[in-house]
């Protein structure tokens, strides 16, 4: 596979989409059903409004999404109450397969939303859009509809204010561009032709969810890109560009959080892979600095960046949707 | 639902329920309130705005959906009778600069915004009628004529709709401004009015003597204190605003440029002209003695007019407002009403819920009264549909 190609061919702007109506016939006539999974953790400003907006344009209106659930990983603010009020079904993350114990973080709302949400595909979107609309979930969704070969659609946001020439710098935020994109340069170049590896919006086929492990913090959106790649090549990969995405800033200090938790996923599957030798114990701790007037201090996060396995060696799972 | 009523007492029957019956329209309508409150939609530049109502108006399958030169958005909910026609009216311009972040937040009471109450939530009203109707099952004999209209605040001056009203070709029975608040305004006079502005330059010629002395903001202020010095009566109730006052570059700089916005308004219009003609005779003077160029401008004004207290459009909204729980809150109005009425069109101005912060970048909108505002407002279209609201030959 060329790589260029792939960039022209599974490189999409939504507006190819704009068509809804024609998109809900051709969901009929393959008779698939799609669910929304929205994970959230105190997004109690953002989740209400992305709620009422795919509700009413994409079950109301035009019905392309089955159901739409909040996978909440215990919000102490009124998140749960208002996505309820605006009529999403809302589960607490640690009373989904509770036998497998609960643990914090986004994949772990990623993971339990493929045992919980019923649909052939499911849409992941986050919950702290603040410009949301339809286009977030049926941009992502359509490519899976109209090209079968498609399995998993990562989305990607575009649009300067303002740009007098024709070439401008693109690409993905501060972790994509000093860490995951100089990483899959060195170990997976194909993956390189992802504009923003990192985003939190995608869309997926149920076979691939259940046949992927999902690391439960950081690492998730890295350590899928790399087995779905793996397993079924970059011609099941599609990105789409949804324009501008509005969303809170992160300072720097959480970044460098995200990409020690991404770093550690990253190692273990070129690890398992085979793509570089066997590692030595790494550690958990991430040090960061503070200072006290003149004097330096360091602080330690724990991140520990474990993995949920395929749903499908689950028994719970595959009695739930009949697989032998 | 019912459609035809053999009196108003029928409608107000059924009222109670109706709030309960419209909050199924909840999602639809916050949906429409987001994607055109959050297209920025400043006076003169209404254009994407308008263009997304149209879009779901044809969505929504009505008929004779366009724009006009005006820039004007309207569609037409058919009725049974195609001789009969009521109108709707929302202002789709906003007070907000399309620089200012209009991002809404949903909150499960609330709605934050600019612009949400005025008017996103009279428009996104607007956009959701025909579900609403389809929703309710309702099928009324007139048509409704659903109108956006631009060009409508301050320097517009109600340009989008008086361009409608020249040159629609259609008859109508009667007139309802939407505004997204407050719920339990009802307006059906308008008073006269004009808004002005006064600017004041001084050329700039540097004189130590007279340092100190001529300034831009010192000839202002002697006009603003000799417009304050005016009599006032207080009948016929009149008033002048003094909205807004600019001037001058820094510290120590003198002052070469200001200028005034102000707005005066009375229930007389022969009050309205007499203050207009002493504003312009004190910036005469105000001109010679500190040899100061000023100029000013009359950027908007309306004639005074209204419908009756005891006409059957005010009567039977009184008593929709009263059905409902709401204590009519009566006032004059300067917007789309007065044109209206102007044109001898019997019209009236409600409000869709409770509103606060207006104005400001936090405007904020109550939801749940929201369907009270829709219910008066249904049953007001079934009022006026069933002829009750015509005044006796």
């Amino acid at each position: 596979m060329n790589l260029n190609d792939w960039i022209k061919n599974n490189t999409i702007h939504h507006s190819q989409f704009w068509d809804i109506k024609k998109l809900v016939e051709e969901k009929q006539k393959q008779n698939l059903k799609i669910s929304l999974c929205l994970p959230t953790l105190n997004e109690e400003k953002t989740i209400g409004k992305e709620i009422v907006m795919f509700k009413s344009e994409l079950m109301d209106r035009y019905p392309l999404l089955d159901e739409i659930a909040v996978i909440d990983s215990g919000s102490t603010d009124t998140t749960r109450e208002i996505a309820a009020t605006f009529g999403a079904d809302v589960y607490l993350s640690s009373e989904i397969l509770p036998q497998y114990g609960e643990k914090k973080g986004k994949g772990e709302n990623l993971w339990k939303a493929v045992y919980e949400l019923t649909g052939d595909i499911i849409v992941y979107v986050d919950a702290d859009i603040k410009n949301i609309h339809p286009r977030f979930a049926y941009g992502l969704v359509a490519p899976l509809i109209y090209r079968p070969e498609v399995h998993y659609v990562k989305a990607f946001y575009d649009r300067p204010l303002a740009f007098s020439q024709g070439v401008r710098p693109s690409g993905g935020g501060r972790v994509t561009e000093i860490l995951t994109r100089p990483l899959f340069s060195l170990f997976f170049p194909d993956l390189t032709g992802l504009v923003q590896p990192l985003s939190g919006e995608y869309a997926v086929r149920r076979e691939v969810l259940e046949k992927i492990p999902f690391p439960i913090g950081y690492g998730v959106e890295t350590s899928h890109l790399i087995d779905v790649y793996e397993k079924w090549g970059m011609e099941a990969i599609a990105q789409v560009d949804l324009d501008q995405r509005v969303h809170r800033n992160q300072e720097t200090r959480d970044l460098g959080k995200m990409a020690f938790g991404i770093l550690r996923a990253f190692l273990f599957r070129a690890e398992a892979l085979g793509v570089i030798g066997k590692l030595p114990d790494l550690s958990t701790e991430l040090k960061q600095f503070q200072a006290h007037d003149e004097e330096f201090e360091q602080v330690t996060h724990t991140i520990v960046e474990e993995e949920r396995p395929p749903m499908i060696e689950l028994p719970e799972y595959r009695k739930k949707f009949g697989i032998q | 639902m019912m459609s035809t009523f053999g009196s108003i007492d029928e409608i107000l029957e059924k009222l109670p329920s109706l709030p309960v019956e419209l909050a199924g329209i909840q999602e639809t309508l916050i949906a429409n309130l987001i994607m055109l409150s959050e297209i920025p939609a400043p006076t003169f530049k209404e254009a994407e705005r308008v263009k997304l109502l149209l879009q779901r108006m044809v969505e929504c399958g009505l008929q004779n959906v366009s724009t006009d030169e005006a820039g004007n958005g309207v569609g037409i909910i058919r009725g049974k009778d195609p001789a009969r026609n009521i109108l709707l009216v929302a202002h789709a311009d906003s007070v907000y600069s399309g620089a200012a972040d209009h991002t809404l937040s949903v909150l499960s009471d609330d709605i934050i915004g600019p612009g949400v109450a005025d008017n996103s939530l009279g428009m996104a009203v607007l956009a959701t009628l025909p579900n609403i109707i389809e929703m309710l099952g309702i099928q009324l004999e007139a048509n409704l004529v659903l109108l956006s209209t631009t060009k409508g605040l301050g320097r517009g001056n109600l340009d989008g709709l008086r361009f409608f009203m020249d040159n629609n070709k259609l008859p109508f029975e009667a007139g309802i401004c939407i505004e997204g608040a407050q719920l339990g305004r009802l307006s059906y006079t308008a008073e006269g009015m004009f808004r002005g502005e006064i600017e004041c330059k001084i050329p700039e010629v540097l004189d130590w003597q007279k340092a100190g002395q001529n300034s831009a903001i010192i000839a202002l202020n002697d006009v603003i204190n000799r417009i304050l010095e005016i009599p006032i009566p207080r009948r016929p109730r009149t008033s002048v605003v003094l909205g807004a006052i600019r001037g001058g570059k820094s510290y120590n700089v003198m002052a070469t440029h200001s200028s005034l916005r102000f707005e005066v308004r009375s229930e007389d219009s022969a009050m309205v002209d007499s203050i207009r003609e002493r504003i312009d005779d004190i910036i005469a003077d105000a001109a010679s003695t500190h040899n100061a160029g000023f100029e000013f401008t009359v950027v908007s004004s309306r004639a005074p007019g209204g419908i009756d207290i005891s006409h059957p459009l005010v009567k039977s909204s009184r008593k929709i407002m009263e059905q409902l729980g709401l204590q009519p809150y009566i006032r004059p109005s300067m917007s789309e009403v007065s044109e209206l009425i102007a044109r001898g069109l019997p019209a009236v101005t409600i409000g869709i819920t409770e509103a606060s912060n207006l104005h400001d970048l936090n405007e904020t909108i109550s939801i749940k009264p929201i369907y009270t505002g829709l219910a008066q407002l249904i049953a007001m279209l079934q009022t006026i549909d069933g002829g009750f609201c015509n005044e006796p030959e």
